[in-house]
């Protein structure tokens, strides 16, 4: 049984560290802000100008002017600030962020990230701030299906779409296992019930290895 | 005296051109200023090169300009925001020509532009086909690419309040590219909610003092 969206992002929360201001890409990543263990403060940085993002709002709160980085509604929360764009990218560009959560299309075995166009000649590719994020944050991390729908790896030997940033993912989470890129390649860190070495490698184009203190993924119901 | 309020839009985008480049602030539709954006469809200028975040929302503001064909060329971050519709069209049958930029380089290349700044090197897509064509440096061991500055003839900005001097204040993330665009603007035009005294917007929340801003018009 894979993990549900809600259960990835529930995972690569658990790995957010106390104090840490971390910016979350738009789509799935935007689910890692309500799973974080309430004993850790961590402040939730927006690329529209926002640090202490919290929660969407309850029926009745909604602010119009305050949305986050995917456009949806949001709230500040106590000690948040506004600021404007080039000090929102300030932060990016400049090394204070200390993670950063994105989607990708495809990971390479050495961190490349392709996340931003597809080669659709009927869709505009977007780029967001997906290369700042990737070349400014302390540590990006990606939380992505492991598979494409037509069951195509989205970890690749080298990635076969333009790249965001070259060698700056650092660990994966994938709705199968948890992964870390490493000198030597992709270790696994975690993975699901059910799977194994031999199994996880048939749904990956590079070759993997299993960390020894490896251990099996369990994510609550969610 | 100095009083940069103006009466109508008509006078808010007097002097735009054919050709000219526009910086239209706003993050989507928020902060967006969608009636003076809207208000330029009622000129005859056209083949404006339109600098945004976004393509705009829907059918409003910047997706409403270009969908009326007003622009040849937009340089944007992310084309297809909310409800792309009018970027889909024009981009699947080739009426526009649209120039990616990084949100971080856009924003500061219009910051450069507004220091008088001759552009600058950055990390950001300095190994990616974004970089392709431009000088590339290698700086404390880490690939860098330059980035020009970024100018408009006309920045168009959307704030809550603000004085005759053109004084901004704006609302939560309402802020985003304002302040950047309204330095890089040669002019720059503000649509605001409210106009204030003179003296009664708090100083300490004064985001755009007003030598940033040529004119100001309520809608």
């Amino acid at each position: 049984m894979t993990l549900s969206r809600r259960q990835m992002a529930w995972r690569a929360a658990q790995d957010i560290a106390e104090g840490h201001y971390v910016n979350l890409g738009i789509g799935l990543p935007t689910l890692v802000s309500d799973y974080v263990p309430a004993s850790r403060e961590v402040v939730f940085h927006s690329e529209n100008g926002i640090l202490g993002m919290g929660p969407a709002p309850q029926p009745g709160d909604e602010d119009k002017d305050l949305i986050n980085a995917g456009k949806g509604l949001t709230t500040l929360l106590p000690g948040g600030a506004y600021f404007h764009h080039n000090d929102a990218f300030l932060m990016i560009r400049g090394g204070h962020i200390d993670l950063s959560i994105m989607g990708a299309y495809e990971v390479s075995e050495r961190g490349d990230l392709a996340n931003w166009a597809t080669n659709s000649d009927r869709l505009a590719p977007g780029v967001g701030g997906a290369m700042d994020l990737a070349s400014g944050a302390k540590e990006v991390r990606v939380l992505m299906e492991h598979n494409a729908k037509d069951g195509a790896p989205r970890l690749r030997r080298r990635c076969t779409l333009p790249l965001t940033g070259r060698g700056c993912v650092t660990r994966i989470y994938t709705n199968l296992a948890v992964l870390d890129v490493t000198r030597d390649g992709l270790v696994i860190r975690e993975m699901i019930e059910g799977l194994d070495l031999a199994k996880l490698q048939a749904l990956t184009e590079p070759a993997l290895s299993l960390a020894n203190d490896w251990r099996r993924l369990v994510a609550p119901d969610l | 005296m100095i009083d940069k309020r103006v009466p109508d839009f008509a006078a808010a985008l007097a002097g735009l051109k054919d050709g000219q480049t526009i910086l239209c602030a706003g993050f989507g539709a928020v902060g967006e200023p969608v009636a003076l954006i809207e208000a330029i469809i009622e000129t005859a200028v056209r083949d404006l090169v339109v600098v945004c975040n976004n393509a705009g929302s829907g059918l409003t503001g910047v997706a409403a300009l270009l969908k009326a064909g007003r622009a040849r060329k937009l340089i944007c971050s992310y084309p297809r925001s909310t409800d792309p519709q009018v970027i889909d069209a024009l981009y699947a049958e080739k009426k526009i020509e649209l120039e990616i930029v990084p949100q971080g380089t856009l924003s500061e290349r219009m910051r450069a532009a507004g220091a008088g700044i001759g552009g600058f090197f950055t990390r950001t897509g300095a190994e990616t086909e974004l970089a392709r064509g431009k000088e590339l440096r290698e700086i404390d061991g880490q690939l860098h690419v330059f980035e020009k500055p970024l100018a408009g003839d006309f920045a168009l900005l959307k704030a809550h309040r603000a004085d005759r001097w053109g004084n901004l204040v704006y609302r939560k993330s309402a802020r985003n590219f304002n302040p950047v665009m309204a330095m890089a603007g040669k002019v720059t035009v503000a649509q605001v909610s409210e106009i204030a005294e003179l003296g009664a917007l708090d100083p300490e929340a004064i985001a755009t003092p007003g030598i940033f801003v040529d004119r100001v018009v309520v809608a």
